[in-house]
């Protein structure tokens, strides 16, 4: 056992917790190891495969790099890391303001900048672990088909890591310094989700206006970019030299990172213990007097319900920057649309997709907060409503919201293409009702706050999610070429849907109460007690 | 005892839970109409789970239970309308405000608006929460937090008021206001049942004290009668808790 108080010790400590978190999201309360590694190799089984299918098409990939090769994983690096950046700083933020057991820490005669180094240090491990969890599959698909060369990709994902964290932490204390700790947090979590999606977007808006799409590709492969950019033996190219291959490139990119993050950590962990203290002293609620009261006004329960939900939303800045971020993506559809009434182009094959899956998205998160964040679950459960009518009124709730934010691009569409609208009315419903349901069977009592960790409270309700999104959103990419292929995928929705309930805790419920689930079998009965 | 006697607010028969263990074993109670009664017991006595299966928040392997005459597992909906539950932690929005909070409970409840806005606040007045009834709960402290809840759970003028441990964290003075109100609600005809790990306080409000232990009913009665039943002459009522509870492991004990 390491000396208590030395970052060996704490390094120890957080180890130990972050495997044991791990665990548990893998394989759930039994934590099994045995159980969590099936888990890992059917998710690494099944990425494989996407990654194959994906990549099977390019026979090309053993030749020798060129600009346009380079321009696109050059592209590809600046869309990864941008991400990376992004959730490194909301990590990074994490750190400091997440007062689970900070408080006891930094009130022990221990050093507390030595935890903070390791848990930055944890921060580059999570970040370079998810990373490369990610791109893993298509790394090890393209090494098969294109060469062992393509292996060096690892070693620039965790260059790219090192570089997002210091990035991240610069930002992070820089605003601090500017704003202070109280603005920090909400600032942060914007800045995080605008840099996440601004490569992305950007190349969006530049396709849009140059080609009238908003793909990616065809900007990053075509013939004005290759003309305007630097020639191929620029140091721009050198992370994308490095991927392929090019072990001088590798070592200087991994050299350069390393160098940065270490400098980074050892200006700015001193000061860390000092910047928790004043996170600790300053509270997210604020005492507001004054506001536009609401009184309820004619109420029935249901009608109380849906205005509690949209007024606890509208009132949390917070949780509304979280929610909201995800529609940032729809903003090139937005733009597409807006061209499209001056032109009179009709490219909307990529925009209805587009709008479903961000319906579904959304109104996952709403959800989520309406039926899981529910702070008194036990006040909704003892009032003189069922279970119904509770639920009802919130899916209701969710539905006016979504309704409110796609019912503009919906109107737009019904001017410039009826048949699309059609489409996307029908896209959006599905995808919103399937996210909808899912939160609904897979529901676990947790603060609010947490919105963001949501994904990592149910693996198979994320997948599920995310699935039945992508797969509506696939029926209304398909519906204009063939309503057939659009039923099927339609159908395909719906299975993955009902396959989620098969196996969902509420359905698992209704069979059988009590035993070892008792604590998860309370929280169903809150809801269930009273129907 | 006639299951639907109109002069027992609540009536439990046989009442059963078991998660992974019997949390409640057969239990039987009764609470008169305008009586305070209170259920102590060890921690894991199942005292909890008996309250959350009479809100409905749980549901009963076997069992029955009847508020008012109204058959709780069978219309549930209807004996949740006279019932009102106050948890040990406070159950509010943090983003609303003590009288918005009210008015929406009151909208659950289906209160009319003027009733409502009439009774909410005579319980912010009652309970000395008119220098916060605009701020958002979020700011309020601990105790504050259980007055409004305290609020929410009387707003609906319910006629049997199921407590929780609603004492934790509140300072004496809040204290003494919680036990005036709810004294008071007794005295205007409500039916109390509370838990509490504050003997002196189920002492001095009690009418009847029930000492629940394994989820069953060990002992009940009034402070003489549980003297008795614990072979105690006298003393307060922790030393008669604790002789109950000592006689009861030395029984279970022979059981086994």
């Amino acid at each position: 056992m390491n000396r208590a108080g030395t970052i060996l010790w704490f390094a120890h400590h957080e180890g130990r917790l972050a495997w044991r978190d791990w665990l548990w999201l893998m394989s759930g309360r039994r934590r099994s190891v045995r159980r969590a590694a099936l888990g890992l190799i059917a998710i690494a089984l099944f990425l494989h495969g996407f990654a194959f299918l994906v990549l099977h098409r390019y026979p090309d990939l053993s030749r020798p790099p060129d600009q346009r090769m380079l321009i696109v994983l050059t592209g590809i690096l600046a869309l990864y890391g941008s991400l990376m950046v992004s959730q490194a700083m909301e990590r990074v933020t994490r750190a400091f303001y997440g007062r689970a057991d900070l408080d006891l820490i930094l009130s022990s005669p221990v050093t507390a900048w030595r935890l903070f180094a390791v848990r930055i240090g944890a921060i580059v491990v999570t970040i370079a672990a998810m990373s490369l969890a990610l791109a893993a599959p298509f790394i090890n698909i393209v090494s098969w088909f294109g060469g062992l060369r393509w292996l060096a990709a690892y070693g620039v994902i965790a260059a790219l890591a090192m570089v997002a964290v210091a990035v991240a932490i610069i930002l992070t204390v820089g605003l601090f310094r500017t704003i202070g700790p109280k603005r920090t947090r909400l600032c942060a979590q914007i800045i995080a989700a605008v840099i996440g999606a601004s490569f992305a977007i950007g190349v969006q808006f530049a396709a849009i206006l140059s080609y009238g799409t908003p793909s990616r590709v065809v900007l990053l492969q075509s013939e004005a970019l290759t003309r305007f950019v630097p020639d191929s033996g620029s140091i721009l190219w050198w992370p994308a030299r490095a991927i392929l291959g090019d072990l001088p490139a590798l070592a200087v990119v991994f050299g350069i990172s390393a160098v940065m993050l270490t400098v980074t950590i050892s200006i700015f962990t001193p000061r860390f213990g000092q910047l928790a203290l004043a996170t600790g002293g300053v509270s997210q609620n604020s005492n507001r007097k004054g506001h536009r009261s609401c009184r309820f006004r004619r109420t029935s329960p249901i009608r109380a319900l849906r205005r509690k939900e949209w007024m606890l939303l509208r009132r949390d800045p917070w949780l509304v920057s979280q929610t909201l971020m995800q529609l940032l993506y729809l903003l090139p559809p937005a733009f597409l649309l807006w061209r499209s009434f001056y032109n009179g182009s009709g490219s909307f094959a990529l925009l209805v997709p587009v709008l479903i899956i961000a319906a579904g998205q959304l109104a996952g998160s709403l959800a989520w907060l309406a039926i899981s964040g529910e702070d008194a679950p036990d006040l909704i459960a003892s009032a003189p409503v069922t279970t119904a009518r509770a639920i009802r009124a919130k899916t209701e709730a969710v539905m006016g919201v979504i309704t409110i934010i796609f019912g503009p691009f919906v109107v737009a569409l019904l001017v410039l293409a009826p048949v699309s609208a059609l489409i996307t009315v029908l896209g959006v419903a599905g995808a919103a009702a399937s996210a909808t349901a899912i939160q609904f069977w897979f529901r676990a009592q947790a603060k609010r706050s947490q919105l963001r960790r949501r994904h990592t409270s149910s693996l198979i309700a994320t997948f599920a999610e995310a699935l039945s999104s992508f797969s509506w959103a696939g029926a209304g990419a398909l519906a204009p070429a063939s309503i057939w292929l659009a039923l099927i995928e339609g159908l395909f929705a719906l299975a993955i849907v009902a396959g989620a309930w098969v196996i969902s805790p509420a359905k698992n419920t209704k069979r059988s109460s009590g035993g070892a689930q008792q604590h998860h079998t309370k929280r169903i009965e809150v809801f269930q007690a009273g129907s | 005892m006639n299951p639907a006697d109109p002069s027992f607010a609540l009536e439990i028969r046989g009442l059963v839970k078991s998660f992974e263990k019997p949390a409640v074993d057969g239990l039987d109670l009764s609470v008169r109409t305008g009586e305070f009664y209170a259920l102590l017991g060890p921690n894991g006595a199942g005292k909890t789970t008996t309250l959350r299966m009479i809100t409905g928040l749980l549901k009963p392997d076997r069992g029955s239970i009847t508020a008012f005459g109204i058959d709780a597992l069978a219309d549930p909906v209807a004996a949740k309308q006279i019932m009102a539950w106050l948890s040990e932690e406070p159950m509010i929005y943090d983003k609303l405000t003590p009288i918005e909070y009210l008015h929406f409970v009151a909208g659950l409840w289906g209160v009319d608006n003027d009733l409502a806005e009439a009774r909410a606040r005579d319980l912010i007045g009652w309970l000395g929460l008119e220098a916060h009834a605009q701020a958002r709960c979020e700011g309020l402290s601990r105790g504050m937090r259980q007055k409004v809840a305290l609020a929410g759970a009387l707003v609906h003028e319910p006629r049997l008021i199921i407590l929780d441990e609603p004492f934790t964290g509140l300072d004496a003075g809040s204290a003494r206001l919680v036990k005036n109100v709810l004294r008071e609600r007794a005295l205007a005809g409500c039916s109390v049942i509370m838990t509490t790990h504050i003997l002196d306080v189920a002492e001095r409000m009690a009418d009847r004290i029930g000492v629940m232990v394994a989820g069953r009913l060990l002992a009940e009665g009034d402070l003489d009668e549980l003297r008795r039943q614990a072979g105690a002459a006298n003393g307060n009522l922790e030393h008669t808790f604790l002789t109950l509870l000592d006689t009861g492991a030395a029984e279970r004990t022979v059981t086994a």
